[in-house]
């Protein structure tokens, strides 16, 4: 076996990076067409400011937040918008979404946006969110969270810490490894926008132990500035440390609890991506409209980091990459443990889009037939939420709601930790996806039967109320009559 | 283009039940190798027996059950419950009593519970607990270890066949001339007829560390087992605790009163302690869920064993001991669900 | 002799310990108690009772059978079978038509004329509004038990599935 366990749970995975982190990151082709889905970051979807036929220049907004949380979108390019219409997204496989479709010209008319450039350090931090927000910065790391909601929610008194997470674990991605190679510079700047915009004191950046050119860059950038308040904190390279969740653990050694966030405990976690682009737009104005995507997988002939577009059809990229292979088998959007296989490669790259696997069944380790668990207890081994996996199977059929509460079912990050090292083959982390939205419907039905049962009682109790109150006034009334006259 | 999908993860490891129960399997085979030295090459016709039953048995439940037959006949887990239960037998038991056992086991133990899995006892030891209580007097028919046999009544290979197949021994032997208690049996026996453990075990029938023969046989089931941990088939939460249970009641009673109570040594190397540390209680299918929960059923059954050896009305008591642990596996389940991350210490 | 007494005092000491151990368990909770948690608490009354609590009672008293709670469906109905310890059946026609999705209560604000009938009607407080004031339920608190629509006067009151919760 090439994989080690550990006690508190990971796997050791074999990384498959070098083959994408050889050459430095290349820009992608630029393509005609630019289809950019309106929903492509948590929250609610943006709505569009612009309309078919409108010419838009690049860095343009096209779109602004819906009221709530939810992101900017900018123009990639300079052309016309030829529809807003559904069209299928990589991450809406179930579903065509709306997206703003634009024809490239070719010209790249830059957008002179005023608010743009500002100097950082003279706003307050309640402004600097704002700012950032006008970017249509959203989370790199996979989320696509917008990152000012994230922040505003986490500005408190003491200021949090800030942890840039660098420790990119998942096999095969490789862009966050890259961006400390080559644009350390970037993060370094970013991470200075951040703690100022989060009033915090310190930021800390994790990489994980097998990538040395990065901390060495990453070094430099902060030496040349000269800042105290940034540190590298190496993390053994073990998957997922990577984990938002488990990445503070390790760093700070404390857990974030399971019904809250990690600014409850005074922690704010960034992509180490995320920074970069805040950096370009604070620094240069450009807003987020391109990210670097690995490319890569044995389905691939040539593979490689690429400065992408947002909107780019994966069509095109495979092409910058020298075409797929005929080993070519599965075509996934991330890394190999958590990625989603895609049924086509007609789908725009989004912000979210970290990495594309063309894989091969060299790169796939396929399951074998499934078999009873056997209850032997690996999966419990690996699990980094300190589950019991075999447990959870076991109370899904038939579905114990209750004992799959009580296990933590929840609390599971779908990592596939506990399949790799499965000997039974079952597909846990399929079943727990099933089975979660079953379990979080039972106990909504719980929560809102029990206010239903209080308002309910509420009522009647108000209703006795009233009416006794109702026969103690006619009482009243009633009364002066039985009395002798005086 | 397009392609075909598939959830993730996209690379799981190569493994299998089957590889599981091939290494336990070949884990045995010191074990089986050197009892063969020692008692003969009846084990052999035993395990040929058990496992052809086991396959059989196997076939039909799942027949009778609607599943698939090849997939579960292939991943052994019939045969390691054969082995480990011919293992328990006397190497000349009649062919029905290994045959009825692994069919109880198998059938009644294992698939009428719901097949692979499913199991709450241990079916090798729900078989043999069955024989036991069934058939004591063939179960007592142990042969004495190579080297202490008298001469004229050792039986060739022949004659063992023979005797395992027909129910009966030769005409030139009696039942009485070729057998011999074990060692725990004769050391239970002595010690009831009055005498000292210094007395009891100066008798031929105890090697060095324990039984003779037996404690070669132990170590050969130690060395499987070790190897079982290093290539991470089994954890060793149930055998540290299990044996280490065994240690320390056998130590307690032996500083109280050392002529009645033998050492944690003997322990040890006789009977089924180091088989059953490794290899019985060990089964997960049976066994508690979480390593809390495995310290605590493999430190019970340990002192299960040591209760039922020195008071119970067993000589060993290592079957018993594990299926009354498998009874209290749902009890400690639920109490020893691990902290999960992010809920309260 | 000595023996079987010592072993039966060690035996009968390891219950008690485990009795006390187990003491933390939860207190014994009623059975209407429990059977009532088992109930949607739409506080509909199809199934004949003034809501869930008094069906609760019924069913602990014997006085009504476990299949009388179509909001409730199948998965209710087994739980209770499964509570009481009877053979579970599907929920009597008689009481109503299982729901296939949850719904709630919609006023059509054009048509209402601000009676509060249906208000008075509601059995969990979820309809705002006061005399000739516009009505409105508020969605997320309707049980679905549609006790508002007979009493409204201009029937302007519909079912619309229940909206997806934003987490």
């Amino acid at each position: 076996m090439t994989t080690e366990e550990l006690v508190t749970g990971g796997l050791r995975l074999e990384a498959h990076k070098q083959r994408s982190t050889k050459a430095p990151i290349r820009a992608a082709s630029l393509t005609e067409r630019y289809v950019i889905p309106l929903d492509q970051h948590s929250g609610l979807p943006a709505v569009p400011l612009v309309k078919p036929s409108d010419r838009v220049r690049i860095w343009q907004p096209i779109a602004q937040p819906a009221p709530g949380i939810s992101a900017w979108l900018h123009s990639p390019v300079s052309g016309e918008v030829l529809a807003i219409e559904p069209r299928p997204a990589p991450h809406r496989l179930g579903a065509p979404t709306l997206s703003v479709v634009i024809a490239n010209d070719g010209r790249d008319e830059r957008f002179e946006n005023a608010a743009a450039i500002v100097s950082f350090e003279r706003l307050s931090p309640n402004e600097a969110c704002e700012h950032i927000a006008r970017g249509g910065i959203v989370g790199l790391g996979g989320a696509a969270f917008p990152t000012a909601s994230k922040l505003a929610s986490s500005l408190c008194e003491n200021g949090p810490k800030l942890l840039l997470n660098g420790a990119e674990c998942e096999p095969y991605i490789s862009c966050d490894e890259v961006l400390m190679r080559e644009r350390a510079e970037d993060i370094v700047f970013g991470a200075r926008a951040l703690l100022h915009a989060l009033c915090s004191p310190s930021c800390t950046i994790a990489i994980e132990d097998d990538v040395p050119d990065a901390h060495t860059a990453l070094r430099l950038a902060i030496d040349k500035v000269g800042d105290a308040r940034i540190r590298i904190k190496v993390v053994p390279a073990i998957y997922p440390a990577g984990g938002e969740r488990q990445l503070i653990a390790t760093v700070f050694d404390t857990e974030v609890p399971h019904d809250g966030l990690p600014a409850d405990i005074g922690v704010v976690c960034q992509n180490v991506g995320t920074a970069a682009a805040i950096a370009r737009w604070i620094r240069d104005g450009q807003p987020l409209v391109s990210r670097i995507v690995t490319v890569t997988g044995d389905g691939v002939r040539d593979a490689g980091n690429l400065e992408t577009r947002i909107g780019t059809p994966f069509s095109s990229l495979i092409a910058d990459c020298g075409g797929y292979t005929e080993r070519m088998s599965r075509l996934i959007m991330g890394g190999s443990m958590m990625g989603t296989s895609l049924p086509h490669d007609d789908l725009p790259v989004v912000k979210a889009t970290n990495c594309i696997v063309a894989a091969s069944s060299l790169d796939l380790q396929l399951r074998g037939a499934e078999m009873p668990c056997i209850r032997c207890g690996n999966c419990s081994q690996v699990c980094p939420a300190f589950l019991l996996p075999q447990q959870l199977h076991w109370y899904l059929q038939p579905f114990d709601s209750d004992q799959l509460d009580r296990h933590g079912l929840l609390d599971c990050i779908e990592c596939g930790c506990c399949d790799y090292v499965c000997p039974s083959q079952i597909p846990l982390v399929e079943r727990f996806r099933e089975a979660k939205p079953l379990l979080t419907r039972e106990l909504d039905a719980h929560l809102s039967a029990d206010a239903a049962r209080t308002r309910f009682l509420a009522r009647n109790e108000r209703l006795a109320r009233l009416e006794a109150e109702h026969r103690a006034k006619l009482a009243a009334k009633r009364r002066p009559k039985n009395e002798p006259s005086s | 283009m397009t392609f075909p999908t598939a959830p993730a993860p996209h690379v799981v490891a190569h493994d299998s039940v089957g590889r599981v129960m091939r290494i336990v399997i070949y884990a045995l085979l010191p074990t089986v190798a050197l009892h063969v030295v020692f008692f003969g090459v009846g084990l052999l016709i035993q395990i040929a027996l058990g496992a052809a039953t086991a396959l059989i048995c196997e076939a039909v439940a799942l027949r009778l059950r609607h599943k698939p037959i090849e997939p579960f006949l292939k991943d052994g887990s019939a045969i390691v419950t054969a082995i480990l239960l011919a293992l328990c037998l006397p190497p000349l038991a009649p062919w029905w009593l290994v045959v009825s056992g692994t069919a109880f086991a198998i059938l009644l133990a294992k698939h009428l519970y719901g097949g692979l899995g499913a199991n709450p006892f241990n079916p090798a030891m729900v078989g043999y607990a069955v024989l036991l209580v069934s058939f004591p007097v063939q179960l007592l028919q142990w042969l004495p270890p190579a080297g202490m046999e008298i001469e004229h009544v050792k039986l060739s290979v022949g004659e063992t066949i023979q005797t395992i197949l027909t129910g009966s021994l030769p005409s030139r032997l009696t039942w009485d001339a070729v057998t011999s208690p074990t060692p725990l049996d004769a050391l239970r026996t002595s010690l009831k007829l009055g005498m000292t453990m210094v007395e009891a075990r100066a008798a031929p029938i105890f090697g060095t560390l324990g039984g003779r023969g037996w404690e070669w046989i132990n170590l050969a089931t130690l060395a499987g087992g070790l190897a079982l941990l290093v290539l991470r088939i089994i954890r060793w939460h149930i055998p540290v605790a299990m044996l280490g249970a065994i240690v320390l009641c056998a130590s307690l009673m032996y500083l109280v009163d050392p002529g009645t109570y033998a050492g944690p040594i003997f322990h040890l190397t006789s009977g089924a302690s180091l088989l059953g540390a490794f290899f019985i209680a060990t089964d997960p299918i049976s066994a508690a869920t979480s390593d809390r929960g495995r310290v605590i059923y493999g430190a019970g059954i340990g002192v299960l064993t040591y209760v039922i050896r020195t008071w119970g009305g067993y000589p060993d008591g290592v079957a018993f001991a594990v299926l009354l642990m498998n009874l209290s596996v749902p009890l400690i389940d639920r109490y020893t669900i691990p902290r999960i991350y992010g809920h309260a210490r | 002799m000595i023996t079987a007494l010592v072993t039966i005092i060690i035996l009968a000491a390891l219950a008690g310990v485990a009795t006390v151990a187990t003491a933390g368990a939860p207190k014994e909770i009623s059975l209407v108690h429990r059977i009532d948690a088992l109930l949607p608490q739409t506080q509909c009354r199809r199934c004949t009772f003034a809501g869930c609590r008094p069906y609760a009672e019924a069913i602990a008293q014997g006085a009504a059978d476990i299949n009388q709670c179509p909001p409730g469906g199948e998965r209710t109905a087994k739980a209770l079978a499964g509570l009481m310890g009877v053979t579970p059946k599907p929920v009597g026609k008689e009481y109503g038509v299982v729901p296939d999705y949850p719904a709630v209560a919609f006023i059509e604000e054009d048509a209402c004329i601000g009676c509060t009938k249906c208000i008075q009607a509601c059995p969990v407080d979820a309809i705002v509004g006061a005399s000739r004031h516009m009505h409105t339920v508020i969605a997320a608190d309707c049980t679905g038990c549609e006790l508002c629509i007979p009493p409204c006067p201009v029937d302007c009151i519909v079912m619309r599935p229940a909206p997806a919760v934003v987490r």
